[in-house]
């Protein structure tokens, strides 16, 4: 059973070996282990190959990237012409006419969505991070209430979007006579967004220093002035952070405004009118009519546009970043 | 002692929880006058510090027997805005605003509703003169506080804390983050505001204990490790002839 270790390069073995190694040397001490330098050459190699591994990966991830970006570009630009733009979409089998239309209702829903959630998540996300945090311990129910809120928040950020949906559907759009509009859409998309941007919001302000929660209430400022003035502007790039996300999941959602929005094609005119998301019409395309390739035109213009909302808020939250660090 | 006293605790006793942090400490902080606050590490000094401008209340589930007196009156009656306003902290950790050097002076007053910008203007020279750094960044007032110096950006926290025009400054081992020179202009720095403030400082250094205060005071742990007083008096007695055995064996290095 015993196995005599000659070799310090030896130990690199199955741990049941490396077990039984430790009672046979005794005679090696470890300095003379830590002296020795046979085993520099594959430890070396250890982290070469963990390297070579982690580029892989990350090419990879690019790669796949680039090909989806790239596909749909390249079959949808082809119909991108400034009329497929600005012209309205005319419904049919053939799918006739551009999207300007639905940019608008997508336009209207990003906004309203975002608008909504972003107070109320920031709010909530102030609360559980600031106040809550400082909520005695012997207030045994109330910490509770906290503790089941945290956890609902956590759990709503994993729930699939259809189930938004479906309570969108059940609220708005059935008992609260919303009928499918932008109305009951917003309403179910902010319900959607919410935990996202709570949590993100939450991870941004837990990152903010105590020392400058610290600093301002040692002047003197309310606890509420020291929020406001300091620890909300310095967790800003990654509230920002939080509302990209969420255009994001905005653009992207299909199922949740499926079942709220109804998939009129018609201009927007009131929050009550129905409409299509660009997500929505990529889906109505592709499934009801022939125009494939307008389905294609219409989802490139979808990556573009989330592309360049990345680029311009992140350059926003750079830019903020660089204002308060200098 | 026939100096007028600041600040005041009696019998103060502090518990984080269950645990006892500080023990019937009493003592009496003269006015205009640098108190040094020293002792191992864990004793409690710098809770003892955060109990005048009720900073340990930050903390959930701390409480507080006994009495702390500013001016005579109890802190605790006082409103702790107002009480923070009268007694200033500087940090262990220069912790300037993610703002701009102006901005970070402006904070304080602004927070007290001053929005005049001439009083403003006026505030923020006069704060940071006080605190000797007016001249190096009179020219740069917009530029982020980030972008300064250990040492500068100390001495602005410092313009902060007096921008509010406190009359207690605590300081929290304001130099222990910062290389010997800047330690020294902080230290230069108090000897000229304890004309018009009254400091008291926590140190792990004895040497700055020794050089920079008027006062100094003495903290151990007892045998249930809570934060006790062992001595109080005017430094040069306290490094030359202490009373207490144990303040001799620590100000002599033997532990701690």
């Amino acid at each position: 059973m015993t196995t005599v270790i000659h070799t310090v390069g030896q130990t690199r073995n199955t741990s049941g070996q490396v077990k039984s190694c430790s009672t046979s040397l005794a005679h090696v001490t470890s300095s003379q282990y830590l002296r020795d330098k046979s085993n520099l050459k594959s430890r070396k190699l250890t982290q070469q190959s963990a390297f070579a591994l982690m580029w892989l990966a990350g090419s990879v991830a690019v790669a796949v990237l680039v090909a989806i970006v790239g596909y749909v570009v390249w079959l949808g630009a082809k119909v991108i012409t400034p009329d497929f733009i600005l012209q309205p979409p005319r419904g049919g089998m053939a799918g006739d006419g551009g999207i300007s239309y639905t940019l608008l209702t997508t336009f209207y829903l990003v906004v309203l969505t975002v608008g909504i959630a972003t107070p109320l998540g920031v709010a909530a996300a102030t609360y559980l991070v600031e106040y809550a945090g400082a909520i005695r311990k012997h207030r045994r129910l109330w910490s509770r209430l906290i503790g089941i809120a945290r956890l609902g928040v956590e759990t709503l950020a994993g729930v699939p979007s259809i189930i938004f949906g479906l309570f969108g559907y059940a609220l708005f759009v059935s008992a609260l006579h919303f009928g499918f509009s932008l109305l009951s859409a917003t309403l179910a998309g902010a319900c959607l967004i919410l935990p996202v941007i709570i949590r993100t919001t939450e991870e941004a302000l837990r990152a903010v220093p105590n020392s400058y929660r610290e600093g301002g209430l040692a002047l003197g400022a309310t606890k509420w002035q020291t929020i406001w003035g300091i620890v909300l502007p310095t967790a800003a790039p990654g509230i920002i952070t939080s509302i990209v996300l969420s255009v994001g999941r905005v653009l992207g959602e299909t199922a949740v405004f499926y079942v709220t929005l109804g998939g009129s094609y018609r201009m927007p005119t009131s929050i009550m009118s129905s409409g299509r998301t660009l997500a929505l019409h990529v889906f109505y395309l592709a499934t009801e009519t022939h125009a494939f390739d307008k389905a294609m035109g219409t989802a490139a213009i979808l990556v573009l546009a989330i592309i360049l909302i990345n680029l311009v808020i992140n350059l926003l939250a750079r830019r903020l970043n660089r204002m308060m660090k200098g | 002692m026939s100096e007028e006293t600041k600040l005041q605790t009696d019998n103060l006793d502090l518990y984080y929880n269950k645990f006892k942090a500080l023990n019937h400490i009493s003592v009496h902080i003269p006015a205009n006058r640098i108190t040094a606050v020293i002792g191992p590490s864990g004793c409690g000094k710098s809770t003892f510090l955060r109990a005048f401008n009720r900073m340990n209340e930050l903390i959930p589930d701390v409480r507080v027997e006994g009495q702390v007196l500013l001016d005579g009156q109890d802190v605790f009656a006082l409103d702790e805005v107002e009480l923070r306003r009268r007694v200033g902290m500087v940090f262990q950790r220069p912790n300037p605003f993610p703002k701009s050097i102006y901005d970070n002076v402006a904070y304080g007053p602004r927070a007290h509703g001053i929005h005049n910008h001439q009083m403003l203007d006026a505030i923020v020279e006069r704060s940071l003169r006080s605190a000797a750094i007016w001249d190096e960044v009179k020219d740069e007032l917009g530029k982020s506080a980030l972008r300064l110096s250990g040492g500068q950006q100390q001495r602005l926290c410092i313009a902060r804390a007096l921008a509010v025009e406190p009359e207690v400054i605590l300081m929290d081992e304001p130099a222990s983050a910062l290389d010997p020179s800047a330690t020294l202009r902080i230290e230069e720095l108090m000897q000229q505001l304890k004309a018009e403030y009254t400091i008291l400082i926590v140190t792990h250094n004895m040497q700055q204990a020794a050089r920079a205060s008027d006062y100094t005071a003495f903290f151990m742990m007892d045998d249930n490790r809570a934060g006790t007083l062992v001595e109080f008096g005017p430094t040069r007695q306290i490094f030359t002839n202490p009373r207490d055995h144990r303040t001799e064996d620590y100000i002599s290095g033997r532990f701690g």
